[in-house]
């Protein structure tokens, strides 16, 4: 166990040496909340139910992050020390391979667990978000949409051949994500062929699913979301584990 | 008890039989060496006794143990530097060693190994800028952290210069020197014979010889060579009438008098200096592991 931890702080130290991972999840997503901040305010609207423009936005942007860390952080780093053959070198240490995967995990999860923790203070200090929901059950829904989301980035690993192909497919896969589900810009705001498009990416449901439960919605009104990230999960991590190589 | 038996080892890609049918067995404390040119099933073989890869059939016992079945005990006990293996380009010389050390229940003090490895000035230095030879040495010392009972080491020395080779020679005997035993590999046949206790030297998947070095070149039965320049060209007659020469070659002042037994030398100096010939830059070739090579093969070793 002392092992593991040592093993998910030196993870994270590699992370936080990496300015690209970096930049998107904890400089990102606040600065587009700054940025729009700006422009808009955090006034009550109508148009939002009532809520400004910043209490929608950031549990939106959660998504944004989980999408980033997903979809072009695990699946470029896992291909890349793979090809490198990094991984190979810890197979010959007695080092259990599951032990490697969820130290990877947990320092995926803490880094993006981080980026949110940026994104509320920015939120709050600078725009007074409001926040209506329970904390546990937030906590509980972007840790449903992060591990779904991670297990699809392991799985794009898993089947790109490459490195490059990996970080190809992780870039079209995020793009429409992180632009048409409503994590960047609001699904008020898209067109209805786009909205119904959106229900054909998952990071729809984590949008609507974190949206709900900063509102303070309950969890029995978001079964549909849970079901479906929940799902993802399973298959996800089925189909990952199976396809995980490690040279 | 050998530290290693393999027995008719046997691996294939699709068509191509990697390691066809391979047995030897090495010995406690000795250095042994696996040579041959790309492709010859170096690397699959050393990597079926490392548990990396299952060997198709025939039998492996590495310290006792099944590498497919008992890897987890195995991987304990020995240390491992692979052909193509690597580090986070950002992870520091210090913290590799020290997150090494922590997955094995007997780690030794690994400050002392990075100064004999001569990083302690590299210490705070990532793995990516490091030069060829110093990430080497790191991985060295990373196959070391566990104090183990038999070292890997999959061309070591590839792509070093020749003053880092020597050094890393002279690491690699002081482990065999510590008590341990070393399984190698190398396209060097300079590095298998200054090196080597004993010696398999492998082509297409198959073992051809395997033996310590000096008794690989002594069952070759070459002609040792001497050669040497004279003034003007002297009669073949003179040199043949000479015992133990078999053959002589001359082109322009250049004499090359090829033959055996151990008085050549002496007897072909008697000679020269009995008929009066001036001779200069005297030498005698022995042959070396490039011409038990080539006399197997048919080859050279770098092609
Ligand atoms: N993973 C693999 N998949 C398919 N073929 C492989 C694989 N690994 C090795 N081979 C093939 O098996 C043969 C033996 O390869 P191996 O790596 O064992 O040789 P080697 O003696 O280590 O060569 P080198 O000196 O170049 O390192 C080669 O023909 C190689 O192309
Ligand atoms: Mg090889």
């Amino acid at each position: 166990m002392r092992g593991l931890g040592k093993l998910v702080l030196m993870q994270i130290k590699l992370y936080l040496r990496e300015p690209a991972a970096i930049f998107f999840t904890v400089i990102f997503a606040p600065m587009l909340l700054v940025l729009f901040g700006a422009i808009y305010g955090n006034k009550p609207s109508p148009f939002f139910g009532g809520r400004g423009t910043i209490d929608i936005s950031v549990p939106s942007y959660i998504a944004l992050i989980i999408i980033s860390v997903g979809f072009m952080g695990i699946p470029i780093a896992t291909a890349a020390n793979r090809e490198a053959g990094v991984l190979r070198r810890f197979r010959t240490t007695p080092l259990r391979p599951a032990a490697y995967i969820l130290a990877n995990i947990a320092a995926y999860y803490l880094m993006t667990l981080a980026g949110v923790i940026v994104l509320v203070i920015v939120g709050k200090a600078g725009y007074g978000m409001r926040f209506s929901g329970n904390v546990l059950s937030c906590w509980l829904g972007f840790t449903l949409s992060a591990l779904a989301f991670f297990a699809l980035g392991y799985l794009v690993a898993g089947l790109a051949p490459t490195a490059r192909i990996a970080q190809a497919v992780g870039m079209i896969l995020a793009f429409p994500m992180m632009f048409l589900g409503g994590a960047t810009i609001p699904m008020e705001v898209l067109p209805q062929s786009v909205r119904n498009f959106g229900r054909f990416i998952p990071s729809t449901y984590v949008v609507t699913l974190m949206r709900g439960l900063w509102s303070g919605e309950s969890w029995a009104k978001h079964l549909t979301e849970a079901a479906i990230l929940g799902g993802v999960l399973a298959v996800g991590m089925l189909l990952a584990a199976r396809t995980f190589r490690w040279e | 008890m050998q530290v290693i038996t393999v027995d008719n080892l046997r691996k294939a890609y699709g068509d191509v039989r990697a390691v066809d049918g391979v047995s030897f067995e090495i010995r406690p404390t000795e250095i042994f060496g696996m040579v041959g040119p790309n492709g010859a099933g170096k690397t699959t073989t050393i990597e079926c006794l490392e548990g990396l890869r299952r060997p198709d059939s025939g039998k492996v016992h590495v310290l006792g143990l099944d590498p497919q079945r008992q890897g987890y005990e195995l991987r304990q006990r020995i240390g491992v530097q692979l052909q193509e293996g690597s580090l986070p380009d950002r992870l520091r010389v210090g913290e590799a060693m020290e997150i090494f050390a922590s997955f094995y229940q007997k780690p030794v003090q690994w400050r002392p190994l990075v100064e004999l490895l001569g990083l302690a000035d590299k210490f705070k230095a990532p793995f990516g800028k490091l030069s060829g030879g110093q990430k080497q040495r790191l991985l060295i010392g990373l196959a070391l952290v566990n104090d183990p009972e038999l070292v890997f080491l999959d061309e070591l020395t590839t792509g070093l210069d020749p003053q880092a080779r020597r050094a890393m020679w002279d690491m690699v005997k002081g482990i065999r020197d510590r008590g341990k035993t070393v399984f190698l590999t190398t396209h060097y046949m300079e590095e298998a014979e200054h090196l080597c206790d004993r010696l398999a030297i492998i082509d297409h998947g198959k073992i051809v010889a395997l033996d310590s070095p000096q008794n690989l070149i002594a069952g070759l039965d070459a002609e040792n060579r001497v050669v040497f320049s004279v003034k003007e060209k002297i009669d073949d007659a003179f040199f043949r009438k000479i015992p133990g020469v078999t053959r002589v070659g001359q082109s322009q002042d250049r004499v090359i008098i090829y033959g055996k037994g151990d008085g050549l030398l002496v007897r072909i100096v008697m000679a020269l200096e009995s008929g009066r010939i001036h001779f200069r830059d005297l030498r005698t070739e022995q042959p070396n592991l490039d011409d038990v090579f080539i006399a197997l093969t048919g080859k050279e070793m770098r092609d």
